[in-house]
């Protein structure tokens, strides 16, 4: 089986590393709670999307 | 090029995407609102649209080929009678997707997909279903509330 030849440093692994990081979600602010949300997405804490109630928010009881 | 990338496959054979189309699409006529997974809904759309023109047509023709779609009787009534007359002026676009959040367990994308026009009826039985949902809430308090006195009182009896 083949093997590799030389030891593979943590200094090798972090540089290849160096460009894997993830960037974070854009998100925008709801016009009507100004929770932030994803957009083009009915808010998931008030249910509007466009001015109109398009879900039913469950209230923590 | 998006050259032959047209529809979607739905990871189903032809004949269960055609089955779960046209289940699908009779909710949507009989129910106004369905909430499903955004491809589904996308999927959908184009077989509502053509539906609608055929209920705008409302010949007899036009009947018999929205029968050979639609899974129930009913279904081509309500098309006919209640759905295609909203949409005198308006040609195509018949339909709203709205993303409305992840499903839990495969993180597929949900949204609802819902008949312009069908505001008014959906918001009444939104109403409606709030309404009975409250009182069934209120009953359970009071079994519960009544249920934890007669506990409370077999308590107080052992003890003394």
């Amino acid at each position: 089986m083949p093997n590799p030849k030389r030891r593979h440093s943590k200094a090798r692994t972090s540089k290849r590393r160096a460009h894997d990081a993830l960037t974070a979600t854009g998100l925008s602010e709801c016009p009507n709670c100004h929770e932030r949300k994803l957009s083009h997405r009915a808010c998931p804490k008030c249910g509007t999307y466009k001015g109109r109630d398009v879900l039913e928010v469950k209230e923590a009881s | 090029m998006r050259h032959r990338n047209a529809g979607y496959k739905l990871g189903r054979n032809t004949s269960h995407r055609r089955a779960l189309l046209r289940n699908l699409v009779t909710s949507i006529v009989m129910e106004d609102r369905v909430e499903t997974t955004i491809t589904k809904a996308k999927a959908a759309r184009p077989h509502v649209e053509k539906l609608i023109t055929l209920g705008k047509k409302g010949d007899l023709h036009a009947r018999r080929l929205a029968l050979s779609y639609l899974q129930t009787r009913e279904a081509v009534t309500r098309l006919f009678e209640t759905v295609a007359p909203r949409y005198g002026e308006r040609n195509g676009g018949y339909l709203r997707i709205v993303r409305t959040g992840f499903q839990k367990g495969d993180g597929a994308e949900k949204a609802f997909i819902e008949l312009l026009g069908a505001e008014q009826v959906l918001d009444e039985k939104r109403q409606k279903r709030a309404e009975i949902r409250a009182k069934r809430r209120e009953e359970l308090d009071k079994a519960m509330a009544e249920q934890q006195q007669q506990s409370a009182g077999d308590g107080t009896d052992v003890s003394s």
